[in-house]
């Protein structure tokens, strides 16, 4: 599904590798927590799966397609595949829950009356039935994190991209949104995460990749949080 | 595509931006209204041009008793001199259309009729005007031709061209229509400025919502066309402004005010606005647009 092949980044305005020759490959419907400390470049192995970003050196596959030479119109088709979700929620304050959802769909031009037909059904899955008509600044923080997720996972994507998604929330939001996760995981989903909580890793003793300074330094198949020695 | 939330997109962007979408409709009446009047003024003085070079002549006048030029020397025109000059004349066409003779006594009573009532008329005898041909030319800025043909011959006194007079007239239209085209032109620059930095604001107030449609997977296309479409838009609103203006410059200024004033010259007609119009509004839209595409590419790509 996803396939880093000696991959390497550089940033024009910094000396050091944000990536250094990282190869990893991540398997279709596999759950990876993405540990390291802030600048171990989690942020940047994220983005070069989304192509925000190319890499310097080396390559990156996903979902069969081979990243650095994808055209940029074909951008969007691919990202069409992958779902996002941040630590800060990124929802629009000015729509409801469902007009948040429907405008992902809206904005690649999918037909109304799918939309009509796709939002309540995802809003159901992530259990924000009933509050179809609130807005971000009248929801919990936990909430407007389900909001994002059912945003990204309305079109149904074969990868899932978390980003520190519970960086924001108590631990006892954490570990509801957590559930969410693996229960859009358990429907075959790919969920790439990124996260400091070690509390979630320990608990959910999934693979975990852990960056520090650009390297790749475990690739851990049910790991805990703690650093590599 | 999604017409519906496309324009209801496009409603919200520039209702959310109200301030700069009025800027850029003022400025684009403005520049256009200016292009607009500087193509009518163009239009006003080919008009004139086709309809006064018809009437114009060339004047040659001739020799009366006691001119100083050299051709000729104190004495007047005599009678086979004249004969051989409109023989000449007459020889020159097609490029000659028509000749006139002109004697003292007519020279006379037309210069009696155009300073009716003037204290001129009074001082003026029969003897004083010189007789003279008039001569229409089938093209007028052939005047040269005539002029080396006979200017110094004897019993010529001075070859006049009309349109040499008109010719001032017209460079002075001219100039003012070059005038009013480079402030067009500016102001087309200014316009095409307001809406770079118009876009700029736009994307960087809707920085959220096209995050989020980058990010979705939304097209390149389906980001930047409520963008282009608010642009054109404005465009459109404003070159619509400038051509009511242009139309209503025609309809009161031209035939209400200078026409009833003007009597002895055509001026522009409807079909002069009918060609300039489409050109407003179409130099409109595409300035905003390329302005619009070009500051998008910038900063919202994906």
């Amino acid at each position: 599904m996803i396939l880093y092949d000696r991959v390497s980044k550089m940033y024009a305005s910094q000396q050091r590798p944000a990536l250094d020759d990282v190869s990893v490959e991540i398997e279709k419907g596999e759950f990876i927590f993405l540990v390291g400390p802030s600048g171990s470049g989690k942020s940047t192995f994220l983005r070069l799966i989304l192509r925000e970003e190319r890499p310097t050196s080396g390559k990156v596959w996903v979902a069969g397609k081979e990243l650095s030479h994808l055209s940029n119109w074909k951008i969007p088709a691919l990202r069409r595949q992958i779902g996002t979700v941040f630590q800060d929620f990124r929802l629009l304050p000015n729509k409801t829950v469902a007009e948040n959802v429907a405008f992902a769909l809206e904005v690649i031009g999918k037909p109304k009356a799918h939309i009509n037909r796709v939002v309540p059904e995802v809003l159901e899955v992530v259990g924000l039935e009933g509050k179809e008509l609130r807005r971000p600044d009248e929801l919990s923080g936990g909430e407007q994190q389900r909001v994002a997720i059912a945003r990204a996972f309305v079109n149904r994507p074969m990868i899932l991209i978390a980003d520190e998604p519970t960086g924001n929330l108590d631990p006892g939001t954490s570990a509801d949104i957590m559930k969410l996760l693996d229960r859009i995981n358990q429907l075959g989903t790919t969920v790439v995460m990124s996260t400091h909580d070690s509390n979630i890793v320990d608990q959910m003793r999934r693979r975990v990749i852990e960056l520090d300074g650009g390297h790749l330094v475990r690739d851990q198949s049910r790991g805990v949080y703690g650093y590599a020695q | 595509m999604r017409a519906q939330f496309v324009a209801s997109e496009v409603g919200n962007g520039l209702r959310r931006n109200l301030t700069m979408t009025l800027a850029v409709i003022i400025t684009v009446a403005v520049s256009l209204g200016l292009f607009g009047a500087s193509m009518l003024v163009r239009a006003q003085v080919t008009t004139m041009k086709d309809f006064w070079y018809d009437k114009v002549e060339v004047s040659i006048f001739l020799c009366s008793k006691g001119s100083d030029t050299p051709s000729c020397g104190s004495q007047a025109v005599t009678k086979a001199q004249r004969d051989q000059i409109e023989a000449d004349l007459e020889s020159l066409r097609p490029l000659v259309q028509e000749v006139f003779y002109e004697s003292k006594a007519d020279a006379y009573a037309r210069f009696q009729e155009q300073f009716k009532g003037s204290p001129i008329a009074d001082n003026v005898t029969e003897g004083a005007l010189p007789e003279s041909f008039r001569v229409k030319l089938a093209d007028p800025t052939s005047y040269e031709v005539v002029a080396s043909a006979f200017a110094g011959r004897p019993g010529i006194e001075q070859v006049n061209d009309q349109r040499q007079i008109l010719d001032k007239f017209f460079r002075l239209l001219g100039g003012l229509q070059l005038v009013a085209l480079l402030i067009a032109l500016s102001m087309l620059v200014v316009t095409v400025l307001l809406i770079v930095n118009t876009m700029r604001v736009a994307a960087f107030s809707r920085r959220r919502e096209t995050g989020i449609m980058r990010l979705v997977g939304a097209s390149n296309f389906y980001i930047q066309l409520p963008f282009l479409l608010e642009a054109a838009f404005s465009a459109a609103v404003g070159a619509v402004l400038a051509i009511g203006g242009l139309v209503l410059t025609k309809a009161i200024v031209i035939d209400n005010i200078l026409a009833p004033s003007f009597q002895f010259t055509s001026f522009v007609g409807w079909d002069a606005v009918l060609a300039i119009a489409p050109l407003m509004f179409v130099t409109g839209i595409a300035l905003a647009g390329l302005a619009a595409f070009f500051t998008l590419r910038k900063y919202l790509r994906v």
